[in-house]
């Protein structure tokens, strides 16, 4: 393999680039961005970039130095507009062709958009950086959906003196990932400090002067951001032949799946936000959109591009995020997604310190925590990792608060949690 | 080849301790903490991966 191209230079494309250079890929490795700048983070965008305490440099994942060691093809500031797996070439917006042996997509997704007139979005520096500047002190800001970046970005108004009012349409934030009790948790963190959240609604165009909802009433807003989730940027894939739906399907390796009959086209990983890949530890396809797993899957990727078939190793991580809201640190592993059930297995819900276990099926597969130690979270990332069977881990003592119901057991307990 | 930390950078991850659990360890609040400045060639694959998966690019390795 001499020629290896990387299309995106994010998290997982860098990630992917420095892998091969590490495993003593000395080919031509050529690194394509469609943004015009080095590769940065952007867990930060909606967090100390947007409340100014950081300015954009601190968000540059590599210096100069380090990246130009990589000895890349830098292509920045120009998408990748075509596959043509027959030639094994990857065209450019700017009319250039790369041909290339082994082929790393990593492009990402792009906010998902609401009719109506422009409003903010938050996913480059470019963006967040605009939204910065219209946030002061009296500004009502709208924000739509209450997923981790508009909690985050709501939070982050909040701070700076915003009149915020989050709108949701689930019953809580997050319900379908975190469940309803820790759901609630987020709410009163918002309410508490006086964010207007308000679940139940739907948000069905952005007007010139705020949101439409829609049972018709409007909500003047003088800024609104529109946080609703992200779409994967497959587009340019399309007439490929790759198999494409909701990101970039790949098996366990992270290779990614051809239609009928497959095209001679080199060998063609996926990883990061645009990949929904086979996870075998969950048993399930999967497409996440948190920065450690891009990382992760951009080493995994790269390893396998270059392993001989036999020698490949299927990615089964336990996908982790973390989020800060106020004064809370959210920290969550595993695959919520789904769950049959969630019980409180340290701390407590009311305390804001706790971590919450959650279970699919007979399995614990995910773990849920605010304000808590590594120590306490550490086991029930393990209990993830190796497949732990929920009534062989989860001993729940009943939280203090509720002990005055006697002596529930640990079942009982989780019955109740589990009522949603 | 020394390790750089920057614990203002850390998100608490704990990758770096699952990487390298010789060099890195976490506080009572996540933030990672530096055992081992130094690191020899035998420890030197561990931490390269801890930088390659450290979310917050917060791990640096430098030449000495």
């Amino acid at each position: 393999m001499r020629r290896i191209v990387v299309v995106g230079a994010s998290a997982a494309g860098l990630a992917a680039a420095e892998t091969l250079r590490r495993e003593g890929y000395d080919g031509t490795l050529t690194l394509v961005g469609d943004e015009p700048l080095a590769p940065y983070d952007r867990p930060p965008l909606s967090k100390q970039l947007l409340a100014g305490e950081w300015e954009p440099e601190r968000l540059t994942l590599r210096t100069p130095d380090a990246l130009a060691a990589l000895g890349l093809d830098l292509r920045l500031g120009v998408a990748a507009t075509r596959l043509e797996p027959a030639g094994r070439t990857v065209e450019l917006a700017d009319g250039s062709a790369l041909p290339y042996d082994g082929l790393v997509i990593a492009t990402g997704v792009r906010p998902r958009r609401l009719p109506g007139e422009g409003p903010h979005v938050l996913r480059t520096l470019d963006d967040a950086l605009t939204l910065r500047e219209r946030l002061a002190p009296g500004r009502r800001l709208v924000v739509v959906g209450a997923g981790f970046l508009g909690a985050e970005a709501a939070a982050v108004a909040w701070r700076l003196g915003c009149e915020v009012t989050l709108l949701e349409p689930a019953p809580v934030p997050l319900a379908h990932a975190v469940g309803l009790e820790v759901g609630e948790i987020l709410t009163n963190a918002h309410l508490e400090r006086g964010v207007n959240l308000r679940c139940g609604v739907t948000v069905t165009e952005v007007t010139e002067d705020g949101v439409r909802l829609a049972d018709g009433e409007r909500i003047q807003a003088d800024e609104v951001l529109v946080a609703v989730g992200s779409v994967p940027n497959t587009e340019w894939l399309a007439g490929s032949g790759l198999t494409v739906g909701d990101g970039v399907v790949c098996d366990e390796y992270c290779e990614a799946a051809w239609g009928s009959p497959r095209p001679e086209a080199g060998e063609v990983y996926a990883a990061g936000d645009v990949a929904r890949w086979y996870n075998p530890l969950f048993g399930t396809p999967m497409r996440i959109e948190h920065r450690t797993t891009a990382a992760e899957q951009g080493v995994a990727a790269a390893r396998n591009l270059l392993a001989a078939p036999r020698a490949r190793k299927p990615f089964a991580p336990v996908p982790y995020f973390w989020s800060d809201q106020y004064d809370m640190k959210i920290q969550a592993y595993g695959y919520l997604r789904g769950h049959d059930a969630v019980a409180v297995v340290e701390g407590d819900l009311a305390d804001r310190r706790f971590v919450a276990a959650y279970r699919t099926g007979d399995r614990v597969t995910g773990a849920l925590a605010i304000g808590m130690p590594p120590k306490a979270i550490r086991p029930w990332r393990q209990a993830i990792a190796t497949g732990a069977v929920w009534h062989d881990s989860v001993r729940t003592t009943v939280p203090a608060a509720e002990s005055d119901r006697g002596n529930t057991t640990a079942a009982e307990h989780l019955e109740e949690l589990t009522a949603e | 080849m020394k390790v750089e930390l920057e614990a203002d950078k850390c998100v608490a991850s704990g990758q770096c301790v699952l990487a390298a659990m010789d060099v890195f360890d976490q506080d009572d609040d996540g933030i990672a903490i530096l055992l081992e400045e130094q690191v020899g060639d035998g420890r030197l694959d561990d931490v390269k991966e801890a930088v390659a998966l450290c979310p917050a690019a917060a791990i640096r390795l430098v030449e000495q």
